[in-house]
């Protein structure tokens, strides 16, 4: 039977070209348009680390005086130099860091050439380990090395290659600002996108970090930092000082449970701070996993969720376009159907014939949205937004697209195929 | 043309009468916002800086000690102002568009109490206020005693130059002359207002706050040092960016010159605006293929009607009905249809709206847009229906003779 209705579909659409080519088209454009934005949104909110995610935690404690930060609701993510000390010391998690995002001018190691700036990372030693940093040779520093202020340097890919090419690296020595560091890692493949480590106020989808410092070695040498430094009282704007926010502070715990009694010790730290007249807010330390933390900043740009709204309602527009064409189709074929309808076929066979029909309209126009959709994510691209470079296709998108594509067509024509399945038989007839 | 007979047509159509009206709602209410957002995006691409752009450049230099600034500051100043064109060169934090280096909340009282805002502390060194070509309307410019060098975040106590706007939200309907701001422990007296003066990011700013700046006089130091204004003829000023951006290379070699930071400001303004640009041209794209598929869809619904009708239009034509009646008919039909889905499409683009303003940054809806939206959606109902209804118009009287 299927084959039988798949014939008469084909046959039908082929008798009016124009109405299936702008069915067609419609249906093309909203899918193309909806996919493209939801293979953007898919991107952005993807999980940056799969399979270490579930374990990383941001610890939230705000040592902001009442009052302050009531227009910014994020001004408080950042933690002091102290409170991200004491952490690191309690040293309650499996692994902690704490981290702030810098640049530095390298200079060419041959020693000729103007110097260059590049994105980089202060991070303690846990960083490589808790994140699963991948190394192509050598690897981070260690906990003492943090203390020593060691003059070491882990490298990026691509600075590595850019100073020193296919040549060994590890002991060499690259000059940054006005120091000279030692090299003991290079970094393989490791892109996170969103960079969720960073001050995710501050562009949550930047170019890959090129090298990472000690972080008190970094602040030893006054390096340039970057992010967000958020002061207040009396303190200036000294980055130890217990008045100014600016780390970003990660933790790494295993089970739930013990996620939740890092919680309880984060609640215990504020009391026990608020003893020594710090921390004046009333105690409410929380504690985000990764992806309720990318959630709760806002990772996405709201010009990005608004895109995707108008291209769900662009496709709606499509459906509700399509909708009225197929009635206008299949009740203009009432005479036929009643033909059939009074040679026995029921209600249901009718129904699934011309469901087939709507089907088949679907994967024409999926096929045409996904040329629309690779289209859309070219054009984006070309974009000069950070993200740009993530709108690519992947395998889920191209099925989803075809299923949502034919599915959309299927719903729109249901209430068509209703209708012309109701159509009585002898009355048709009658009126030929 | 009566009305009456096209009302009963139509009830008999009822679903897909509901369904193209529904469609021209829809259409209506996204056509509305589209625009509207359009405007707030070609609105804030259009602001009004204070400066006068096309002739100025800045540089910024990095990577050298703080101890050397003033060194580096002289010798920096000294190449930038031996390029043939340059007619002025000033130290400048912060720089309209540009590199944002003194943003802060400020108190209108000593003790810290009653917070006025975040506001841009622009910090330029003399001559520097006059250069950017900001217009003071009131009080006075910097003199040259009210430059003096500092060596915390801003200069302790200096008499400032306030954005009209910004003094406006602070003492409204008061002279803000005389009258003080305070940052922590950092005392300001205004002594001038400016008409304008942009921030260097407004987009990140409510539309109401993107002039809240200040000019702050200072003489360069330690703490002030590396970011510098150029000024030129509008006409060279591309040839002497190149220029000076060489002759700081060659006077200070050692010193890294931060490229992405160092433009002309016209560059500077339209990176600033770039997502802007992307999401009106983005918006433009959504309108255009809307309209298209609405059309579409009242041409296909009108062709299938009057395929459906030849016979009863052959039998009014037989009746004595004139071509223009039959025109007409169609016409009103549509013009109907797209009235209905108007006034739904009103109703759904202020809700829309309200919705907006809710989730995202989205100003009111200016109602004016209500019926120009309207009026644009009976004229693109009126040209799809045109080339079904004349050929409905040509069916010939005989057709009423023939059977279905």
């Amino acid at each position: 039977m299927f084959g039988y209705y798949l014939n008469l579909a084909l046959y039908s659409l082929k008798r009016s070209p124009v109405l299936t080519g702008l069915m067609v088209l419609a249906i093309g454009l909203g899918i193309g348009a909806s996919m493209t934005m939801i293979t953007v949104l898919h991107v952005m909110s993807d999980d940056p680390l799969p399979g270490r995610s579930t374990q990383l935690y941001y610890p939230r404690i705000d040592p902001q005086p009442l009052g302050r930060g009531d227009t910014n609701p994020h001004s408080g993510d950042n933690l002091t130099w102290p409170d991200a000390q004491n952490l690191l010391r309690a040293n309650r998690a499996e692994r902690q860091a704490a981290m702030s995002a810098g640049s530095a001018a390298v200079y060419p190691v041959s020693g000729d050439g103007q110097p260059f700036f590049v994105p980089g990372h202060y991070v303690t030693a846990d960083f490589f380990p808790m994140f699963d940093v991948p190394f192509r040779a050598g690897g981070g520093w260690t906990r003492e090395q943090d203390q020593q202020r060691a003059r070491v340097v882990v490298l990026g890919a691509d600075l590595k290659r850019k100073l020193f090419g296919d040549a060994p690296v590890l002991g060499r020595t690259v000059h940054l600002k006005d120091a000279d560091f030692s090299v003991i890692g290079v970094l393989g493949a490791w892109h996170p996108q969103p960079k969720f480590y960073a001050d995710l106020d501050h562009g949550a989808f930047d170019k890959d970090d090129q090298f990472f410092l000690p972080l008190q070695t970094a602040l030893d040498l006054s390096l340039a930092f970057r992010g967000q430094l958020s002061c207040w009282g009396s303190g200036g704007d000294s980055r130890k000082g217990p008045d100014c926010t600016w780390l970003q502070f990660w933790v790494q715990l295993a089970t739930p449970a013990k996620a939740q009694a890092y919680r309880q010790f984060l609640d215990d730290y504020w009391r026990q701070q608020q003893d020594h007249g710090r921390f004046p807010r009333p105690v409410d330390a929380r504690l985000y996993d990764l992806m309720s933390w990318l959630a709760y900043k806002g990772v996405v740009p709201g010009d990005v969720r608004m895109q995707l709204w108008l291209a769900l309602g662009f496709l709606l527009v499509c459906m509700i376009n399509i909708v009225a064409l197929l009635l206008a189709k299949f009740l203009r074929r009432s005479g036929e159907i009643s033909v059939r309808r009074a040679m026995g076929a029921r209600r249901r066979d009718i129904f699934v014939q011309l469901g087939i029909e709507s089907a088949l309209i679907g994967m024409a126009g999926g096929a045409l949205g996904l040329l629309v959709a690779e289209l859309g994510l070219w054009s984006v691209r070309q974009r000069p937004d950070a993200y740009a470079h993530l709108a690519q296709m992947d395998a889920p998108m191209l099925f989803g697209t075809l299923a949502l594509a034919i599915v959309a067509s299927v719903l729109a024509g249901l209430l068509p195929a209703w209708r012309a399945c109701r159509v009585p038989p002898a009355l048709q007839l009658k009126t030929q | 043309m009566q009305i009456q007979p096209i009302l009963a047509a139509l009830r008999r159509h009822r679903l897909a009468t509901v369904l193209i009206a529904l469609e021209i709602a829809l259409a209506c209410a996204v056509l509305c916002n589209a625009c509207s957002m359009i405007a707030d995006r070609l609105a804030a691409m259009h602001i009004n800086s204070g400066v006068d752009e096309n002739a100025l450049a800045t540089v910024h230099l990095t990577g050298y000690d703080l101890t050397k600034s003033a060194d580096v500051d002289a010798r920096a100043l000294a190449a930038l102002r031996s390029v043939p064109g340059v007619q002025s060169a000033s130290l400048l934090y912060s720089i309209p568009f540009g590199l944002r280096q003194g943003t802060a909340g400020i108190t209108t009282d000593a003790a810290g109490q009653h917070f006025g805002g975040v506001i841009e502390f622009y910090i330029g060194s003399p001559g520097s206020l006059r250069a950017l070509g900001v217009q003071v309307i009131a009080g006075r410019a910097p003199q040259a005693d009210d430059f003096h060098p500092f060596s915390g975040l801003l200069p302790e106590e200096a008499p400032i130059q306030i954005t009209q706007s910004l003094a406006e939200h602070l003492w409204p309907g008061a002279n803000p002359l005389g009258k003080q701001i305070w940052l922590d422990k950092y005392r300001f007296r205004i002594v001038g207002v400016l008409k304008n003066l942009v921030r260097p990011d407004p987009p990140g700013w409510p539309a109401n706050q993107r002039q809240w700046s200040v000019f702050v006089p200072a003489q360069p130091g330690p703490q002030f040092t590396g970011s510098y204004l150029l000024r030129a003829d509008p006409r060279v000023l591309p040839r002497v960016m190149r220029d000076a951006l060489a002759a700081v290379a060659k006077a200070l070699p050692d010193v890294v010159i931060d490229r992405d930071n160092s433009h002309t400001l016209t560059e500077l303004r339209n990176s600033v605006f770039r997502n802007d640009r992307a999401m009106a041209g983005l918006l433009v794209g959504v309108i255009a293929a809307l309209l298209l598929v609405t059309a579409l869809g009242i041409i296909g619904l009108a062709s299938f009607w009057v395929a459906q009708r030849r016979r009863q239009i052959g039998i009014r034509r037989a009746l004595g009905a004139t071509r223009g009646d039959i025109l007409r008919y169609f016409q009103t039909e549509n013009f109907l249809i797209v009235t209905f889905g108007i006034v739904l499409g009103v109703v759904l683009a202020i809700g829309i709206n309200l919705a907006l303003m809710k989730w995202f940054e989205v100003s009111r809806l200016p109602y004016w847009y209500l019926p120009v939206g309207a009026i644009v959606l009976w004229l693109l109902g009126q040209l799809a229906v045109l080339a079904p209804a004349l050929r409905a118009a040509a069916v010939p009287p005989v057709e009423a003779t023939r059977s279905a």
